[in-house]
């Protein structure tokens, strides 16, 4: 656990001191972007890596909550500090009601059914248009305050994103190390095993499945209090497969695994920017080649590699 | 009134079912021989529609050659994504699988746009372009066309996979990978097999509808999203049931256009998807499953 | 000795100008354009055009002896790209003013960043909410598409034609136009007796098509960019709807003829005066604008110019001339185009004031009719 906490510090230390290194400049904008994605990153991870259960449809949760917010705040006036938590308890409801049903799938068809899920809520953001402001968005959310202090420029959208994130960064590390981290992993070995144990595996899918839905939903109210608008093509299925591939290429199980794949996809555009309309076929190449050949993802194909490299030079020596 | 409408809706219905049904079986195929949903289904389709294109005008081949070629180019582009990148995974897990095919039809969508840019072409029909009149509703040639090319593929199907030695072998794989393996059947040249022929599916069915929506680099996504609702609903068969899941999906599209609300006309494939994975799993027509613990 | 001192008087005032050459520094204007994405065809033409305009005047020289670079950022259509690209422009590039965005919706994301670090920026898309209410470092170039509207309407009304069946795309330049045909129709008489939308990418619209055969409408006004025109177009052929079919300005562009084939024959719409530039009468103050932009496009991309890549061509221009009568700091840009008054464009005339950004009337859309493949002015 002490070492878990010493690389916690770390990360935090990490986060802190790195926009001094960014002056103000553009790319500290895309560092908050990096902030939410690397809690929605966790959050799916929390159910992808940890039990197991695939999900192709957790932009519509990041989305829900967005909207949630967006649409309290701006139309109806509410307080964005309380339209955030109460967002977050109706994405955790809904999601609770579907998960009853939507996790009884495995497999492929759980992907499909969560890709369904993902694709329906979209539509009803663009089509319920005096709600949403359909396919034009909805614009004027408010920043969020905290008294006098309003989170209205770069810097400090991202000391707030990244309070909210690092929190959510914590909390996963230490369920990892819970009675409940042992149970889920529990089930992703094998849920009749973990039936078998005790545990009450439908129940404690469905409670994973609200929660990654809940940090989604804070992730996407933080989004719409940041960026002042949202529209509904940030939700769709593409920012779901976006997701799952952060996930995927950082490591799966890994929180910090998570973030590094939050920020490299994030970043990733910037630097393919110079390549036109060459980076679709880029980035597709370099999703097939990372599941490829290195399936745990970043975080354990890196050292790996280091391993390998260096037993070669040693084993050369040896022989 | 009323009953012309409705036949109208049918029409459109059957033809547009009629594409989802092959677009599912060529999912169903895959499925059945390796257990992968194969996420780039969709883009095989837009290959067809848009390589006939490039044979039409820029070798200006005559329709009747340029087909062939096309089906046979995306052909070889399945057998090319089954070798290169679902053969050489080393942890077939389904997530990996999931995310290889959609990598995968992420990167034939981005070469398809840099050789054949991001504008919509118009194909020629095949035979025509006068509307048919049936009691007061109307379609077209190429509706009749669709169909009775889908009623062929599916008599072949059928032969293929029952009375063909290599068919056989292919549905002996689905039942049992290893038992399969034991009595001799070469399970990855079956895997191969399996690909070529999803994509010669796929891309036949973007042939055939090229004429009636036109064709762009990226018809692929929603087009295979819905063949696979109309695969789930058949049961993942390679058969007759997948036809019908997809007729029956692309009636309930267009009645529900038409009756409730255009808006929400996707909506409906996605909800009826839901509704079937929740209360029957194994499709309309199929067995329930049962897992080895 | 008198010889030596002028030499030394020529030397130094030749060293001095070639040192305010090479100061003259460059000024940038930041260009955010939809070249991918489903606004494709919106985005890459305005790209075209724009770049093409500073070349031409960095060729003749550049504004008061500088040269102008356009910085160029592909926003796919995102919002959120959008916002992210135009806050790079404003902070790493420094730009003076920017061009675009494509979309409208893109345009509403962008627009509090163009307040909050007040930077001009000359809009693309047509949708009204953008310049109104009136911002004060926002302005556009594309037409408004109430006037878009507006010139449907006024032929349908001139025709006796009141009940209308509208068909419009589910995306921002749809949802858009679906609010300005709602929002008019009471003004012009004209009552909606259908309401029906269809999606981008939907290849079949026979469904929305058999409901409005079965009401009761004298027109049907189709509000969308290609390809769904062109295949209802197709599809009202197929079920033979004898109705008066109007599309908007969302496909004048040959490529809807090109898509629709016979279908598009008679069809109507509502145009920029480009596509029809050689058929203006010689007293139209755009004609000349309009015929040297379509020559100059035929000759740097090998395309026709069209309705779209004008946009970009009139907010460039609006530029040039902005840091000709004043400067080229952000606050005197603005100050300027504020100040423009009756520029022949090719979107149309404009005269900006501090009450409209948009700076266009009606007469900015005539009225086109598809015959014989190409275009003609209805009357």
């Amino acid at each position: 656990m002490k070492r878990e906490m010493l690389k916690f510090l770390l990360f935090v230390v990490l986060i802190l001191v790195a926009p001094l290194a960014f002056k103000g400049g553009y790319l500290l904008n895309v560092l908050v972007f990096v902030g939410i994605n690397t809690m929605l990153a966790v959050a799916l991870n929390l159910l992808l890596g940890y039990a197991g259960q695939i999900s192709l449809g957790h932009a519509g949760f990041f989305g829900i909550g967005a909207y949630l917010s967006g649409i309290l705040t701006a139309t109806c006036g509410w307080n964005p500090w309380f339209a955030m938590p109460f967002a977050a308890c109706m994405v955790g409801i809904l999601a609770a009601l579907i998960g009853f049903p939507i996790l009884k799938l495995k497999g492929h068809y759980l992907a499909m059914a969560t890709l369904g899920l993902g694709i329906i809520i979209y539509i009803v953001f663009n089509e319920t248009v005096d709600l949403t402001g359909g396919p034009s968005g909805l614009s004027g959310i408010p920043n969020l305050a905290a008294g006098p202090l309003v989170f209205n420029s770069d810097i400090r959208n991202y000391y707030l994103v990244w309070t909210f994130a690092l929190a959510v960064v914590l909390f996963a590390v230490n369920l990892a190390d819970s009675r409940v981290g042992r149970a889920l992993r529990a089930v992703h070995d094998s849920e009749v095993a973990a039936r078998v144990m005790g545990v009450n595996v439908r129940l404690l899918k469905v409670q994973v499945f609200a929660l990654s839905a809940v940090i989604s939903s804070l992730a996407g109210s933080l989004y719409a209090h940041t960026m002042t608008f949202v529209s509904p093509a940030s939700f769709g299925f593409n920012f779901s497969v976006e997701l799952l591939t952060m996930v995927v290429i950082g490591g799966l199980g890994s929180v910090y695994g998570s973030f590094l794949g939050a920020a490299l996809l994030t970043l990733l555009p910037e630097l393919l920017r110079g390549a036109q309309d060459y980076d679709i076929v880029i980035y597709g190449g370099l999703l097939l080649v990372m599941v490829m050949f290195m399936p745990g993802g970043l975080v354990r194909g890196i050292p790996h590699l280091f391993r390998k490299i260096a037993g070669i030079g040693e084993g050369a020596g040896n022989a | 009134m009323q009953l012309e409408q409705i036949l109208q809706y049918m029409f459109s219905g059957l033809s547009t079912g009629a594409i989802y049904a092959l677009i599912g079986i060529g999912f169903s195929i895959i499925f059945n021989a390796t257990g992968i949903i194969n996420f780039a289904q969709g883009e095989f389709v837009m290959l067809g529609g848009m390589l006939t294109l490039f044979f039409l005008e820029a070798l200006k081949l005559p329709l009747w050659a340029a087909i062939p070629c096309a089906v046979a180019v995306s052909a070889l582009a399945g057998l090319l994504f089954e070798r290169f990148a679902i053969r050489p995974l080393r942890r077939p897990t389904p997530l990996n699988l999931v995310i290889v095919t959609i990598a995968g039809s992420i990167l034939i969508r981005g070469l398809a746009m840099l050789l054949w840019g991001k504008d919509t072409h118009a194909i020629p029909p095949f035979s025509g372009d006068e509307p048919i009149s049936i009691a007061g509703a109307t379609i077209l040639p190429q509706h009749i066309w669709i169909l009775a090319i889908t009623l062929l593929i599916i008599a072949a199907n059928k032969f293929f996979f029952y009375h063909t030695i290599s068919g056989k072998a292919m549905r002996a794989c689905s039942y049992n990978r290893r038992a399969a393996g034991l009595v001799g059947i070469d399970v990855q040249r079956m895997v191969l097999f399996s690909f070529v022929i999803s994509s010669v599916l796929g891309s036949l069915a973007g042939v055939i509808v090229a004429p009636l929506t036109m064709t762009a680099y990226d018809v692929g996504i929603m087009l295979g999203l819905k063949g696979f609702c109309a695969a789930i609903i058949g049961g993942m068969s390679s058969g007759l049931s997948t036809v019908v899941g997809g007729l029956i999906l692309g009636i309930l599209e267009s009645l529900g256009a038409g009756l409730i609300s255009s808006g929400y006309k996707d909506a409906i494939a996605f909800i009826i998807l839901l509704l079937i994975l929740f209360i029957r799993p194994q499709g309309l027509f199929g067995k329930a499953e049962s897992e080895r613990v | 000795m008198g010889l030596r001192i002028i030499t030394f008087l020529v030397a130094i005032t030749t060293t001095f100008s070639a040192c305010t050459a090479f100061a003259a520094a460059p000024i940038r204007i930041g260009g955010l354009f939809a070249v991918t994405g489903p606004a494709a065809f919106l985005g890459e033409p305005e790209r075209n055009a724009a770049k093409m305009v500073v070349e031409e005047i960095n060729k003749a020289g550049g504004v008061k002896g500088h040269k102008l670079e356009l910085i160029v950022y592909d926003t796919s259509g995102d919002a959120t790209k959008a916002v992210q690209l135009a806050t790079k422009l404003i902070r790493d590039d420094h730009v003076a003013a920017i061009i675009g965005p494509s979309t409208t919706g893109e345009s509403m994301a962008v627009i509090p960043v163009a307040e909050r670090e007040q930077v001009p920026l000359i809009s693309c898309a047509a949708g009204i909410k953008i310049t109104e209410p009136v911002k004060k470092w926002v302005f556009k170039t594309a037409q408004n598409d109430t006037l878009a509207v507006g010139k449907i309407f006024e032929y349908l009304q001139k025709h006796k034609m009141s009940k209308v069946a509208i068909l419009t795309v589910s995306d921002g330049f749809g949802a858009s136009g679906r609010e300005q045909l709602k929002g008019q129709a009471a003004r012009y008489g004209i009552s909606i007796v259908s309401d029906d939308t269809y999606g981008p990418k939907d290849t079949d619209m026979t469904a929305q098509l058999t409901r409005i055969r079965g009401s009761r409408a004298q027109a049907i006004i189709c509000w969308g960019t290609n390809p769904g025109p062109a295949v209802i177009a197709k599809n009202v052929r197929q079920l033979g709807i004898k109705t008066p079919l109007f599309m908007s300005h969302g496909v004048s562009s040959k490529k809807f003829i090109e898509l629709a084939g016979d279908a598009a024959e008679g069809l109507k719409l509502p145009s920029g005066k480009v596509i029809v530039a050689d058929l203006l009468s010689a007293s139209d103050h755009q004609k000349s604008s309009l015929m040297s932009f379509v020559k100059d496009y035929q000759r740097h991309f090998q395309a026709e110019g069209d309705h779209f890549g004008g946009h970009a061509w009139d907010a460039a221009m609006l530029l040039k001339n902005a840091v000709e009568h004043g400067g080229d700091s952000r606050a005197t840009i603005r100050e300027q185009l504020e100040k423009t008054r009756s520029f022949a464009g090719i979107g149309g005339i404009f005269t900006y004031s501090p009450q409209d950004h948009a700076g266009l009337n009606k007469d900015a859309f005539v009225l086109v009719e598809v015959k014989r493949k190409g275009w003609a002015i209805v009357k």
